[in-house]
């Protein structure tokens, strides 16, 4: 198991190398710089331009400003945003848990939906349900962002007024943040009705987010489970007069969920470009909103350190879940 | 005393894309305690599927006939799924060709065979723990407290099969149903199953019946024969009988490929395969690989002799005219 993860971690390395030289090139690549663009309308002499290129350092040869980065983010720098002069780290880690509290609705929206969609549609293959489900997911996954999201504000909350349009909670509530989790903190904040309001700013938004997880999820377990039901163990089991139940929620389940737990790891890198769009439609104030304005912008800093953390987040979930495959996989578990 | 299981004009009939298939056709199987039947026949002659009939284990396509279809004072056609559950992996078990694909690889052995003894017979944890170790033992698995702990994928062929039979004897059945067990395993692990699977039926007393398409196997163990050809009983004899006068043209051509009655040399085979969905022949339908095959044959539906002639299905049974 040891010599397993230390496996796993050796291959994550050239990937960790190329995310730093990705993260590093995308936003230079971008027409513009930040001086322009913090400058704005008023406009910015050259001399002045090149004053301030050069005392952020963007004046240097472009292999010298990445071995900068790299060595400032071995040393757990990321630089300041050159916006807010604030450290990105504390940036970044000050607006993700609204991204991760949204993050974490949709995963579970989309798991406590498709996972049983799949399990039933394997089930009942060829019924009326499996079709549904089938042609439901496929619409589901096809379904651009953008406008499912607006689709959604405008039926739920324009058309019937049943749900807020923006932000994580009413303008009435105002209280201090202790987890970062809105859901939480209203409840600790002890104010009537604020926890409510959290829950209904938090619906839409996990719904377009988790609209795709679901439907891949259900896809997914549904082939998963349809593969597994015509192998002999499952005959085994049964024929061991144990119920369905037990047949199918343990026998057939636990095999099939080898391959949706990879993919739903794999959803996780969806979520949080997913969360980009998201955040933006429901000026949803989380790191993927705070990541189109610093393009926007030309935040260097802001733009580069973000997309490193977002993706050393994604590698991180993706380790846990190459763990989590082992401890439900003995074969994996076993090989040496 | 009626038998153990008895089994009358049972026929399943799958519905495919192509239409309605049978793949068993009018078959009696009738068991008694204590009793070793074997079922052979070459692959694809539904032998399985009968078997899977009686267990219930069928998928949905398939439709199951019969006149008569009782295990243990139990008719088995009346039965909800939920009285079929409480017999089977209890009084009647079914071990399988692919030991290895049988065992569930993401549960230890100990929690498989202790599934079965939670379910049926409510142990305990500690209970079932002991009894597991016993069983494994019984079947001849060394060190069998360490082996609760393994996953399938640590056994080997013979190995799995054993705790596929620990499994099914786990709740001390009446009717053992061995659905070719050896058939995957090396020839030498095939003897010892086997030995293994007889000796269990002589100390327990219960009902074996044993699929195979290997007339050796055949021979050492069992004491009656039904020899089945694609969907259909073509004979059923004793085992002495079967082996000294095989009435069937069928059973005679199994029998000539038999090592040892072929001599040295090539064994000779029986030319073609088993009919399958859509090219059954009219008449008989084994007409097609039958030497003594003609026009009648190619016609008529042969008719079921009698007793005497091991109730064998064909127009021209062997040794007919010394029998009549
Ligand atoms: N689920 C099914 N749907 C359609 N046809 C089936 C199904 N299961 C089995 N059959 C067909 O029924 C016939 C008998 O199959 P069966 O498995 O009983 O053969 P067998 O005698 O056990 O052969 P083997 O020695 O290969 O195990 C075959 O032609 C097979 O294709
Ligand atoms: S009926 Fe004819 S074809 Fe069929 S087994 Fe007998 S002799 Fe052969
Ligand atoms: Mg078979």
């Amino acid at each position: 198991m040891l010599r397993f993860l230390l496996n796993r971690i050796a291959v994550l390395l050239p990937t960790f190398i190329g995310v730093t030289i990705i993260s590093f090139l995308f936003i230079r690549l971008l027409p513009g710089d930040p001086i322009e663009l913090l400058a704005g309308e008023r406009g910015v002499t050259p001399e002045r331009h090149a004053q301030l290129m050069h005392m952020m350092g963007f004046d240097k040869p472009i292999w010298q400003q990445y071995l900068t980065f790299v060595g400032d983010v071995l040393q757990g720098d990321l630089g300041q945003s050159i916006v807010t002069k604030r450290p990105v780290f504390d940036e970044f880690f000050t607006l993700f848990p609204a991204t991760l509290e949204l993050s974490i609705c949709a995963i579970i929206f989309a798991i406590a939906i498709g996972l049983p969609a799949g399990i039933i549609a394997a089930v009942r293959r060829g019924s009326v349900f499996d079709h549904t489900v089938m042609a439901t997911a496929l619409t589901g996954y096809s379904m651009p962002i953008f406008w499912w999201g607006l689709l959604l504000i405008i039926v739920f909350s324009g058309t019937l007024g049943w749900t807020p349009v923006s932000g994580r909670i009413s303008f009435m509530f105002f209280f201090d943040q202790v987890t970062g989790f809105m859901l939480i903190d209203s409840l600790l904040s002890g104010q009537k009705g604020a926890f409510a309001s959290a829950v209904e700013h938090l619906i839409l938004p996990t719904i377009v987010l988790g609209t795709i997880p679901l439907a891949v999820i259900a896809r997914q377990t549904r082939s998963a489970m349809l593969e597994v039901l015509g192998e002999d163990y499952v005959r085994t089991a049964r024929a061991k007069g144990l119920p369905p139940s037990r047949v199918i929620g343990l026998h057939a389940l636990r095999n099939a969920m080898i391959p949706v737990i990879t993919t739903i790891g794999l959803q996780v890198g969806v979520l949080l470009a997913g969360a980009i769009l998201t955040e933006t439609i429901f000026s949803w104030p989380g790191v993927g909103k705070w990541m189109i304005d610093s393009v926007s912008r030309r935040d260097y800093p802001a733009v580069q350190g973000g997309l490193l953390l977002i993706a050393s987040l994604v590698m991180l979930v993706n380790l846990t879940v190459d763990i989590l495959y082992g401890l439900i996989n003995p074969r994996i578990r076993h090989r040496r | 005393m009626p038998a153990l299981l008895d089994i009358r004009n049972l026929s399943v009939t799958f519905e495919t894309a192509q239409g309605p298939f049978r793949a068993v056709d009018q078959v009696d199987f009738s068991v008694d305690t204590g009793e070793r039947l074997a079922i052979v026949g070459e692959s694809g002659s539904g032998k399985s599927v009968a078997m899977l009939a009686v267990m219930g284990l069928l998928p949905k396509t398939a439709t199951v006939t019969a006149d008569v279809m009782a295990f243990n004072g139990h008719d088995l056609r009346q039965l909800d799924a939920r009285s079929r559950r409480k017999i089977i992996g209890r009084d009647m078990s079914m071990i399988f060709q692919e030991p290895i694909a049988s065992l569930n690889p993401c549960f230890t052995v100990g929690f498989q065979i202790g599934e079965a003894l939670k379910t049926h017979l409510g142990l305990d944890r500690a209970a079932r723990r002991k009894r597991s170790i016993e069983l494994l033992e019984a079947v001849g698995i060394p060190e069998p407290a360490q082996r609760l702990s393994a996953f399938p994928h640590q056994l080997s062929g013979g190995m799995s099969q054993r705790v596929m039979i620990a499994m099914a004897i786990s709740c001390q059945p009446k009717l053992l149903i061995a659905d070719e067990p050896t058939t995957a395993l090396d020839v030498t692990i095939q003897a010892q199953i086997l030995e293994l699977l007889i000796n269990l039926q002589k100390d327990t007393g219960m009902a074996l019946v044993l699929i195979t398409h290997d007339m050796g196997v055949v021979a050492e163990t069992a004491e009656r024969v039904v020899v089945q050809y694609a969907g259909q009983q073509v004979e059923r004899q004793s085992i002495r009988g079967l082996f000294e006068a095989p009435h069937h043209p069928y059973t005679a051509a199994l029998l000539a490929a038999l090592p040892e009655r072929a001599g040295r040399g090539r064994l000779p085979q029986i030319p073609g395969v088993v009919p399958g969905l859509g090219d059954q022949p009219d008449g008989c339908l084994f007409n097609p690989r039958c030497g003594y095959a003609d026009d009648r044959c190619r016609r008529v539906v042969p008719p079921r002799t009698g007793p005497e002639l091991g109730e064998a299905l064909c127009h021209y049974p062997i040794n007919g005219e010394e029998a009549a």
